[in-house]
């Protein structure tokens, strides 16, 4: 840790918690301002490199200070505007810095592909706004900055799902749909705040935590908790608020949803375990009613409900979103537990999930990009015909059904005995059906690629073609992650634990 | 003779007063209502009364898309970069925080600093908001073809 914290030279490191947001914001803008894609995405793959450097540079400083406070325009909290670094949103930008990278050296030749030249620029400077939002979202120290920081990203975000038009004209109802519900969950959310606002005086979130517990809940408080729950849960693509999931994952250009995928609904869990676990207390009795009552519930629900309906997805990339959708449902059961073993289980399914969908949504693209592919029936013999990307596909698939030796085994295995500590037997068996289900919908995704012979066309048989290697290198990197972190699961696990007993307090 | 003659004059009466006036809510901003965003949109319809008045393509002409598009950025790094430059100049005699105004200026007991800075911000935002509604103004007017003088 101490090496970390040395990583940035000192006076970098003073301004590292807003440069970390500022850095993508104006890199965004010079991005516009580049005449050819290449080079705004050149800017691009630079900023991902500073930001996850200096993710990296604050992981150290929390881990040598406990807690790391930045004073923007040196107006002092509870006034000024706090940026806030604690265990528990350190690891979501670390998340955000290295998927980042991964995903934009990915970029390149797929974005070449299904974004027209004109627009490749604005593109990626579209993308660096939604990036700076949710890095925002994650530093944000006070309530009304998280919830500008997810309108910042929100709105980025609809226009980088839309600009997937290129190849599909439905990307645009997609984000359209988005759109709307997202705007419903933004106001949900600042409902929310408002009232947490009105009942107690302040907008930062510890001062707000702090006058709470010294005054006590009432209905107000009650009601900013349930419009901050909806709020969140919609950005979280919480069962049921998950419609706008699937098909913006599925026609959004594959470099999007690769990213999105791995970190946006994870930006928005993390937001909505800081108010549930931070803000209110998991003691006061309406909280830990809900953990039981509506996590717990809803996030068994999307396990059964979402995997059964990916098993019946002809699109592939529907199918791997309905999949996330199911995932987001294990990271809610975890929070649903209410216990430190919980939490930490849920946040380590986040990381890990992250490494897996990364992976799997890469090698879609790829598969897109070489032979445009879409529907499952259409993946046959690409394990012949792309062997790299279909080993990485397969190896992040097993690990999505969590079969040991990956990493999806390690965080089903926390969460399987976080549920037996609090002696949910219920929800260990939904764990395992849920799992037994998803190994339903990979094998039609494996059986397909590795049983089936390449497709013919005329009579010749579609020859091995490797995906350009700026696309192969991201995404074995993520496979290999999956398969590095079984053996070696102590940093994540170290960072989940130390994230759920930040907000915990070691309860 | 072209027509509408009475609309033309008066267009070109009152479009250069409409932007001093933009520039006028901006200036205004610090003291009491007004402020970049008010400014920007106010100088952007004054673009949007000429590109009325006299048609789109001299519209583009004279501000054209290209522009727009810089614009926006432009105001970014112009907001972005007040902060920025805060870090940098000690007005202040320390290292002062991101957004910090008061490195702006040394005169530390009438907060000059703070005055400064929030013009600059603002210009940002007038920069930016201007183009954005000329970005969006030029896309959805461009889609249809102009109302021919006919048809009026």
């Amino acid at each position: 840790m101490e090496m970390l914290a040395s990583l940035l030279p000192a006076g970098v490191a003073t301004h590292a918690p807003v440069l970390i947001v500022v850095v993508p914001l104006i890199a965004a803008a010079l991005a516009a301002f580049m005449p050819k894609g290449v080079w705004a995405w050149g800017v691009a793959v630079a900023t991902s490199v500073i930001v996850a450097v200096l993710a990296f540079g604050l992981l150290g400083q929390v881990g040598v200070h406990g807690v790391v406070s930045y004073e923007v325009g040196g107006w002092a909290p509870p006034h000024g505007i706090e940026i806030r670094l604690d265990s528990l949103n350190v690891p979501i930008l670390l998340l955000l810095g290295v998927l980042g990278v991964l995903s934009l050296i990915y970029a390149l030749p797929s974005v070449a592909d299904e974004v027209s030249k004109k627009q490749q620029s604005l593109f990626y400077s579209a993308f660096l706004v939604c990036f700076s939002g949710l890095i925002g979202v994650t530093v944000a120290g006070d309530a009304f900055n998280v919830f500008v920081f997810l309108e910042i990203s929100s709105i980025a975000t609809y226009t980088i799902i839309a600009m997937g038009v290129g190849k599909d004209r439905r990307a645009l109802t997609a984000s359209y749909n988005y759109l709307v519900l997202g705007t419903i969950g933004a106001t949900f959310f600042v409902i929310g705040v408002g009232f947490l606002y009105m009942a107690t005086g302040t907008l930062n979130m510890a001062d707000m935590a702090a006058v709470l517990e010294q005054q006590g809940h009432n209905r107000v408080t009650q009601a900013a908790f349930a419009f901050i729950v909806v709020g969140l849960g919609l950005k979280a693509a919480m069962f049921p608020l998950h419609v706008w999931l699937p098909n913006a994952y599925a026609f959004a250009p594959n470099f999007v949803t690769a990213f999105l995928a791995s970190t946006a609904t994870k930006v928005a869990f993390y937001a909505l375990v800081r108010f549930v676990f931070s803000i209110f207390h998991p003691d006061v009795a309406f909280v830990s009613m809900s953990f039981t009552w509506l996590f717990a519930v809803v996030g068994v629900i999307a396990m059964m409900v979402a995997s059964v309906q990916a098993v019946f997805q002809t699109d592939a990339r529907r199918l791997l979103a309905y999949s996330s959708v199911a995932q987001v449902g294990y990271m809610m059961l975890g929070l649903g537990m209410g216990t430190a073993a919980g939490l930490s289980a849920g946040l380590l399914h986040l990381m890990n999930h992250a490494l897996m969908k990364g992976a799997l949504f890469m090698a879609l693209g790829a598969f897109a990009l070489n032979f445009g592919v879409r529907q499952v029936k259409d993946l046959a013999g690409l394990g012949k015909t792309m062997p790299a990307s279909a080993m990485a596909f397969t190896v992040a698939g097993l690990s999505l059904v969590g079969v040991p030796l990956t990493v999806g085994f390690t965080s089903k295995w926390y969460l399987v005995s976080a549920a037996l500590d609090r002696g949910w037997w219920w929800a260990v068996a939904a764990l395992m059906i849920s799992s037994l289900l998803a190994l339903a919908y990979v094998a039609r995704l494996l059986a397909a690629i590795w049983m089936e012979n390449p497709p013919s066309h005329h009579g010749e048989v579609a020859q091995r073609r490797l995906a350009p290697w700026m696309m192969v290198v991201p995404m074995v990197t993520l496979a290999a992650a999956n398969v590095y972190f079984f053996f070696h699961a102590d940093p994540l696990v170290g960072l989940a634990r130390a994230a759920a007993e930040a907000v915990m307090g070691g309860r | 003779m072209s027509p509408h003659l009475i609309l033309r004059i008066v267009s070109k009466l009152l479009i250069p007063l409409i932007v001093v006036f933009g520039f006028y809510v901006h200036f205004h901003g610090d003291f009491g209502p007004g402020g970049g965003f008010q400014a920007g949109v106010i100088i952007a319809v004054a673009v949007i009364l000429y590109a009325l008045i006299f048609g789109m393509d001299e519209a583009r002409r004279a501000v054209p898309p290209i522009v727009v598009r810089y614009g926006a950025a432009l105001g970014v790094l112009i907001f972005v970069g007040t902060g920025i430059l805060t870090m940098f100049m000690n007005g202040a005699g320390e290292p002062l925080n991101f957004l910090d105004y008061d490195a702006l200026h040394p005169d530390q007991s009438h907060h000059s600093g703070q005055h400064y800075g929030i013009l600059l911000v603002e210009l940002g935002v007038l920069c930016t908001v201007t183009s954005v509604m000329l970005a969006i103004f030029y896309a959805f007017a461009g889609r249809v073809p102009d109302i021919k003088d006919e048809d009026w």
